[in-house]
């Protein structure tokens, strides 16, 4: 796809030849289609990488002896089974009314409650779908004024995680069932009497419900020596112990990206995993629309040491050692307080990669261009590089603007050395009682071993925790939480932003709520959690947000509703800063760990998170956002590490899943993982995720069976354990996620790794449009001038005039739905490809499926590279049925299984198809997905489950409780696709009808574009002009483009163009290529 | 030729005077009702309607049920119609007033309160009235589901006597061919030609021929008939946990349909009641009363029985008049199965399409054990979309047909089919 260049000074103007190579940016899926363009589509023209049974050459078959009566003899048998199998007697069904039907329950009509999801310091109000009284779909609620609506990928998926089959059922004693609830309440409250000035341990993850937090006051206040201590394995402890030291406050403050004009991110993925990132996308998100009439974007520059979703969309990206982060840090502050007049910090360490230097200046520029309106934000875990950053924001003037004091974030509260003395303390034997709730250290606390040596020497120990996890199996009481779904509660995210938590099902199993647990051994009379909650809340809450209304009517509205907050945003204040900057910068310099040739960066992944979600198999089966590996960790390299890893880039490719294993040894303890050669990496860094290898790495025969008893089959020794690699600094009081020393050898053997980036290839057709602000606001109309051109000649109208059946499909009267996809809006989270499975029952089929490309996700995010490919440009393009209405799969059907609607949606008829996969071939998007094996049961022969554990899994009967009753589950054999979620347009538009009206604008909602957090996608019936569909296609004329729309066939997914921050010559890689193919 | 042509014109006519019999069978009561009509100052036509939809899930006409019958009530109740206006409008003011006659019914019914219908105004309750006092209990008359079959007996000896007609000329075609050839043969021999050597006509080759052309398109014909209705249950007709009858129910003592199965206007399923709706008639409705009750077998069924069952099923004690027992659910059996790949929403038909419910599931005020009255194929289906008309002008939701919207307009059509809007694509039932 060319892109005119526009708007250059004339002494940058490269040389014509260089124009031309520059002028056709090349957009790479993979380093193989970039460095062996044929050979790639060669590898990737199977849409599905096994052989076929029978070779071209091998004609074995045809020669035997008797292969026509063979034939005959296999097609006589076939036609009766069929027919056997067809004519068989239809089952008798029973129909079984409730006795006493409630009265807010109408079979087959959805309910839905304002909840809230608040789990390991994510937090995300939420509206829960429950048809029939299960809870099947979570939405975001739109009233909250901190998620605004929108979810994250593992919000989505928490619906799944009700129905874990191996969730714990019961309270125990020693890994046994206790009869009754009683039993074990009287034998914890004995242990906890016994403990007595001993002191009591509440280990928890963050607790956002001041509910809960007000029960564990009680118990602490009934056990004295009882005490609260936040654990958490990611943690942001330099954050609040820098706020601390410099503002008097161990806490987060409320982050505005909205408000900024320039964001630094200094390794902080806030779109993908830090802090709150559905909030922060959302924020973010508003400053990179493109509003036609007045283009205006925030600048986005990224440092950081792997390549993470918020680095790919950044305008800006620069990639560094973990070792440089100091003197980047410290570099930024200087160049600021330089260009203000102010002083800057001596003793800086030098900054040898030449682009780094170039990129701080260039930030510098535009931080201190945008005063007041500008952002850095810091992931780095050492408080005295938070303490830098403080000041740096300062020194910007963001306090009051981007930075809000007035409001706090409370989602972490872990205090590293508080959990690092506890460890201590327990080894000591001096802890009278342990308590564990949400936390799992004996998996992912650095020091496993030591805790757990620890844990046996602590007199009391139980779990509160959901599964009978690694920790739980430590302790001698387990007390199981209920899932959020079944239980009450509430929360505080932001100071003074309130929320409840309602159950959308009563407890499944005998499970009971934490809180309850609390207050039962804390000796409340009245353990029930809504009582509690209700009058903690009448207490506290009420009589400031309750405006003079009664009690009980304000507490159902605001049920109801979910969520309360202050009527008038309080205004915004920065703190008042006394940090010392100077010591910062002296302890952070000496500090800074040595610099290495392989460093190691340890990262947490955006759908699986710190391990809590391993058995989950929809976010276990969600490509990874960057290197589009599912259900595994694996090693990131860049290409040039690779080569020196002895690794030829035509075996290290994404073709081949085949993955060479390295030996990666790291603070004297090694693991061996697959290396994943990643374009964006620093050639000297490795990066490799945590949250996986729960039970143990390595796990085979009867202990794999144990674990997977225990933790679930998603779960269950998936990838590797490599939380042993972090380290603890204990200069600085925290944990530390890097290492400036990690060795790292090739080992010879290989390791299967399901990688779904070149499944779906486009055979290198263009696809992708972009270009730069300053060129789109110089000539909006340049950007799609050629496409356009090239239309004209085809006459007005290219949809109409382009064809030989101008009539065939006019949609000149009723609904044609169409939907809208804002590429500067997606940041490739994921979230959209979970909403798909529980709203249309997409199912999972496991590692070694997905290997074979048979993995049926509707929505998939293509990842695609651009540039240099060691510091590449990334898109991120959500792809789905183009819903074409001149659709080439539909008139390949032999069998008129797909055919087109008279609202311009492609159908997708399974009882109809045979599966002969000709609609798969013919599609150019490869949208379609076909059942290789019966995933879902629903083949006509009984017993014909494919054989995978994960699918069998996904069978049984509780976790089927999570299917959507109004969507088909697909058999064996048939293609299926995304359907624009029809079964929600049907019921939008019964609702219209049943009201005698057209369907309002915004009333049919998909549910990817209900699911994004970051708006990407409009939707609505393109035929009515007051729709915001209808208005953005003319509003957006420049940037809006059909994919692969040369091919006619009218899809009726608009895409508009990516506009990138950026410079001109940066876009265009004018300055010197610092690597060559 | 003429005789096939006078046995088609002989069928017509024959089918038409039948439809017009079953026809004016069925249309006489309402002849009869719209003529009693004249004497009360009510629409006792719209009244049936007002009745049924209001007041049939409780009262009666003519016998008791949760309340007293009401034919007659405007000359029986103190003060007349206007006392009834008050009553109906608001039944606990009237209570509260301290009115005998009301109290005294109120304490003789078991102190149920009467539901309040401030909707209904003075009119629709005078044509409820009027409906009321006209009604002639069904059971006087004969029921309409002695209709078909008194009719259907003259019916299957028509065909009888067709049949045999046709057999008669069939033997006296094949006679006449035998004449024919017997006459071409001698006539032959008379001019001396040969005859060929003669061939029993079950081994002439030009008979086998025919035969078998004749045989591969009718069993070609019955075995794709046959194939398309595998897996339907048309007419399947379970015998259910409880004999309910529809025909005591919806048909003689005309409950709404949709009094019990209330989803079928909100929902994608119409609802089995669940048994605490039975029991808001049934506390008091404690034996049956109505006419003696058979099953398909034709064996006598106690209709009492049948509500001990469901008093059995509620934890119901008849005695003591409250519910002393933890209640099971009824495991009826499903009879209308779709399979899982089709999607029927009841409220898109009866709310929004206006389908009454015999038409998909016959004539039910009749049965007493419910059966499969549809084939619920999809050609069934298809076809139904295919004629049947939307409500184009009412619903407001077809004015984004604009085009079918000037047409109608300029009467270059006169109707929007089901179809016209998109109701024959895959997707609005397959998904």
């Amino acid at each position: 796809m060319s892109v005119k260049i526009s708007g250059l000074p004339n002494e940058e103007k490269p040389g014509a030849e260089e124009l031309e190579r520059l002028k056709n940016k090349k957009y790479w899926k993979s380093l193989e289609e970039l460095k062996d363009p044929e050979g790639y589509a060669k590898a990737v023209r199977n849409e599905f990488q096994e052989e076929l049974p029978f070779g071209e050459k091998d004609d074995s078959y045809l020669s035997a002896n008797t292969p026509r009566r063979d034939f005959l003899k296999y097609l006589g048998f076939g036609t009766a089974a069929a027919t056997l199998a067809a004519s068989c007697q239809i089952k008798v069904r029973k129909a079984i009314p409730y006795l006493n039907k409630p009265a807010e329950i109408t079979p087959g009509v959805p309910n839905y409650y304002a909840s809230t999801y608040a789990v390991d310091g994510e937090y995300c109000a939420v509206v829960v779908k429950t048809i029939d009284g299960r809870p099947i779909k979570i939405e975001g609620n739109t009233m909250s004024s901190v998620t605004k609506g929108g979810t994250s990928a593992r919000v989505q998926g928490s619906v799944l995680s009700l129905y874990d089959v191996t969730r714990t059922r019961f309270p125990m004693i020693d890994g046994k069932e206790a009869s009754t609830w009683q039993m074990l309440d009287q034998a914890v409250i004995s242990g906890l009497t016994a403990a007595g000035s001993a002191p009591v341990i509440l280990l928890t993850s963050p607790v956002i419900s001041p509910s809960i937090q007000q029960s564990i006051q009680d118990f602490i206040k009934k056990y004295p020596s009882a005490r609260h201590i936040v654990y958490e394995p990611v943690s942001y402890a330099a954050m609040l112990m820098a706020n601390q030291a410099c503002f008097g406050q161990k806490a987060i403050p409320a982050y505005h990206f909205e408000n900024a004009k320039c964001i630094v991110g200094l390794d902080a993925d806030f779109l993908g995993t830090w802090v709150s990132p559905v909030e922060f996308t959302k924020q973010w998100v508003t400053s990179r629309k493109i509003d036609p009439a007045n283009p205006a974007m925030s600048r986005h520059f990224q440092f950081e040491t792997y390549l993470s979703l918020t680095g790919s969309n950044a305008d800006y990206r620069y990639v560094h050692k973990p070792s440089e982060s100091a003197a980047i840090i410290i570099g930024l502050y200087n160049g600021v307080a330089a260009a203000l007049g102010k002083q800057t910090l001596p003793n800086a360490p030098a900054i040898t990669d030449q682009r780094i230097v170039k990129g701080i200046g260039k930030a510098t520029k535009s931080l201190v261009a945008n005063q007041g309106a500008s952002l850095v934000v810091c992931g780095f875990n050492n408080p005295n590089a938070q303490v830098i950053v403080n000041a740096l924001n300062e020194m910007l003037g963001s306090g009051g603007n981007t930075i809000d004091w007035s409001t706090r974030l409370n989602y972490h509260q872990g205090i590293d050395a508080e959990m690092e003395k506890l460890v201590n303390d327990m080894n000591a034997g001096s802890i009278g009682a342990l308590i564990v709730y949400g936390v799992n250290p004996a998996y992912d606390y650095y020091n496993a071993d030591k805790f757990i040596s620890g844990i046996k020497k602590v007199g009391l120990t139980v779990s509160l925790n959901d599964h009978n996890d690694e920790t739980t199996q430590l302790c001698k009481y387990a007390a199981p939480d209920s899932h959020y779904l079944e239980s009450w509660g509430d929360a505080q995210p932001r100071t003074g932003y309130y929320s409840l938590q309602q159950p959308g099902i009563d407890p499944l199993f005998k499970t009971r709520q934490a809180m309850e647990s609390f207050l039962v051994w804390s000796g409340t009379a009245n353990a029930d959690a809504l009582t509690y909650i209700q009058q903690y809340w009448k207490t506290n809450i009420f009589p400031k947000y309750g405006n003079g209304d009664q009690w009980q009517h304000w507490w159902d509205q605001t049920l109801q509703n979910g969520v309360t907050e202050p009527l008038q945003a309080p205004a915004k204040t920065g703190g008042n800063f006394k940090g010392d900057v100077n010591t910062a910068a002296t302890q952070l310099v000496s500090s800074a760990p040595k610099p290495g040739s392989v460093e190691i960066v340890l990262y947490e992944p955006v759908a699986v998170g710190n391990g809590r979600h391993g058995n989950n198999p929809w976010l276990q089966e969600m490509p990874d956002p960057m290197a589009r590996v599912t259900w595994d960790n694996f090693i990131c390299v860049s290409p040039s590490m690779a080569d020196k890893l002895n690794a030829s880039l035509t075996r290290f490719n994404e073709v081949n899943y085949h993955k060479p294993v390295a030996r990666v040894e790291v603070n004297g303890k090694s693991i061996n993982l697959p290396i994943m050669v990643l374009p964006g990496m620093h050639p000297e860094v490795i990066a490799v995720a945590v949250g996986y290898g729960r039970g143990g790495n390595y796990l085979k025969g009867e202990e794999l069976k144990q674990a997977r008893r225990n933790l679930g089959v998603a779960a269950a020794s998936v990838g590797k354990n490599v939380y042993p690699w972090v380290s603890y600094n204990s200069r600085t009081g925290t944990f530390n996620y890097s290492s400036g020393v990690a060795s790292i050898a090739n080992n010879g053997e290989t390791y299967l790794l399901a990688i779904t980036q070149s499944h779906s290839s486009y055979e290198g057709r263009p696809i992708i449009q972009e270009t730069t602000l300053s060129a789109f606001k110089a000539d909006p109309e340049e950007l799609l001038k050629e496409r356009n051109e090239e239309y004209a000649k085809y006459g007005n109208d290219y949809r109409k005039d382009a064809t030989m059946y101008p009539d065939q499909y006019p949609y000149d009267q009723g609904i044609h739905w169409g939907m809208a996809i804002d590429m500067n809006a997606c940041i490739g989270c994921g979230a959209c490809i979970i909403a798909c499975y529980a709203e249309n029952n997409v199912s999972v089929v496991g590692k070694e499926q997905v290997s074979k490309g048979h993995e049926m996700q509707w929505i998939r995010i293509d990842r695609y590279f651009e540039g240099d490919h060691e510091d590449p440009q990334v898109v991120f393009q959500p792809m789905l049925c183009q819903q074409c209405d001149n659709a080439p799969c539909e008139n390949v059907c032999p069998v008129a299984a797909t055919s087109h609607s008279d609202e311009g949606l492609n159908m997708m008829i399974y009882n109809r198809c045979i599966g002969t996969r000709y609609c798969e071939n013919n599609c150019p998007y490869k949208v379609r997905r076909f059942n290789w094996h019966d995933w879902n049961g629903a083949d006509s022969f009984e017993d014909n489950l494919w054989d995978d554990p994960v699918v069998l899994d996904m069978n049984k009967s509780l976790t089927r409780m999570v299917l959507n009753p109004d969507v088909t589950v697909r058999a064996r054999g048939v293609m299926e696709k995304c359907t624009f979620c029809v079964q929600r347009l049907q019921t939008a538009k019964l609702h219209a009808k049943k009201e005698g009206r057209p369907v309002k604008d915004g009333e049919a909602v998909v549910a990817c574009q209900q699911a994004c957090p970051a708006d990407a996608i409009v939707f609505g019936d393109a035929n009515d002009k007051s729709s915001k569909i209808y208005k953005l296609r003319q509003e957006q004329k420049n940037r809006g483009y059909g994919v692969l729309e040369v091919l006619h066939t009218l899809p009726n997914i608009t895409y508009l163009a990516k506009v990138r921050n950026k410079d001109e010559e940066d876009f265009f890689h004018y300055e010197e290529l610092t690597h060559s193919l | 030729m003429g005789v096939n042509s006078l046995y088609k014109t002989l069928w017509r006519k024959l089918t038409a005077s039948l439809v017009f019999a079953v026809t004016l069978f069925f249309f006489s009561p309402q002849v009869l009702w719209a003529q009693g009509a004249a004497a009360p100052k009510g629409d006792a036509k719209a009244g049936q309607t007002l009745f049924q939809t209001n007041c049939a899930s409780c009262h009666n006409p003519v016998s008791k049920l949760i309340g007293p019958p009401l034919q007659g009530v405007d000359a029986k109740v103190p003060g007349g119609m206007p006392a009834i206006y008050d009553w109906v409008h608001n039944s606990s003011k009237v209570l509260a007033s301290g009115n005998k006659y009301f109290n005294d019914l109120y304490n003789e019914y078991g102190k149920v309160n009467m539901t309040h219908f401030p909707s209904l105004s003075n009119q629709d309750i005078d044509d409820i009235v009027a409906y009321v006092d006209s009604y002639t209990a069904p059971s006087s008359a004969p029921s309409p589901s002695g209709a078909p079959s008194g009719q259907a007996a003259p019916g299957s000896s028509n065909s009888l006597i067709f049949g045999i007609l046709t057999l008669v000329l069939a033997i006296l075609v094949l006679i006449l061919v035998q004449v024919n050839s017997n006459l071409r043969k001698l006539a032959n021999d008379k001019e001396g030609i040969g005859n060929p050597k003669p061939v029993p006509f079950y081994r002439h080759k030009r008979n086998i021929f025919i035969l078998v052309i004749i045989l591969f398109f009718v069993g070609g014909y019955l075995l794709v008939d046959g194939a398309t209705t595998i897996g339907y249950s048309k007419n399947y007709q379970p015998r259910q946990p409880i004999f309910f009858s529809h025909k005591v129910h919806a048909g003689i003592n005309q409950i709404n349909c949709l009094y019990c199965h209330a989803g079928a206007e909100k929902s994608r399923y119409a609802m089995i009641p669940s048994p605490n709706i039975c029991m808001n008639c049934h506390k008091v409705i404690d034996h049956y009363t109505g006419p003696a009750l058979h099953n398909d077998e034709g064996k006598l069924v106690d209709g009492t029985a049948q509500i001990q069952k469901l008093y059995e099923y509620t934890g119901w004690n008849d005695q003591e008049k409250k519910f002393d027992r933890p209640g099971r659910p009824i495991e009826w059996t499903q009879i209308h199965n779709l399979p899982d790949f089709v999607y029927f929403n009841h409220s898109q038909h009866v709310k929004v399409g206006q389908i009454q419910c015999q038409t998909c599931h016959g004539p039910i005020t009749t049965e007493d054990e419910v059966y499969q009255y549809a084939t619920l194929g999809m050609g069934w289906c298809v076809n139904c979309h295919r004629t049947t008309k939307v409500q184009f002008t009412s619903n407001g939701y077809y004015t984004i047909f604009t085009k079918y919207e000037q047409e109608l307009r300029s009467h270059q059509i006169d109707s929007v089919t089901v179809e016209m809007q998109g109701g024959t694509d895959c997707n609005k039932c397959h998904y």
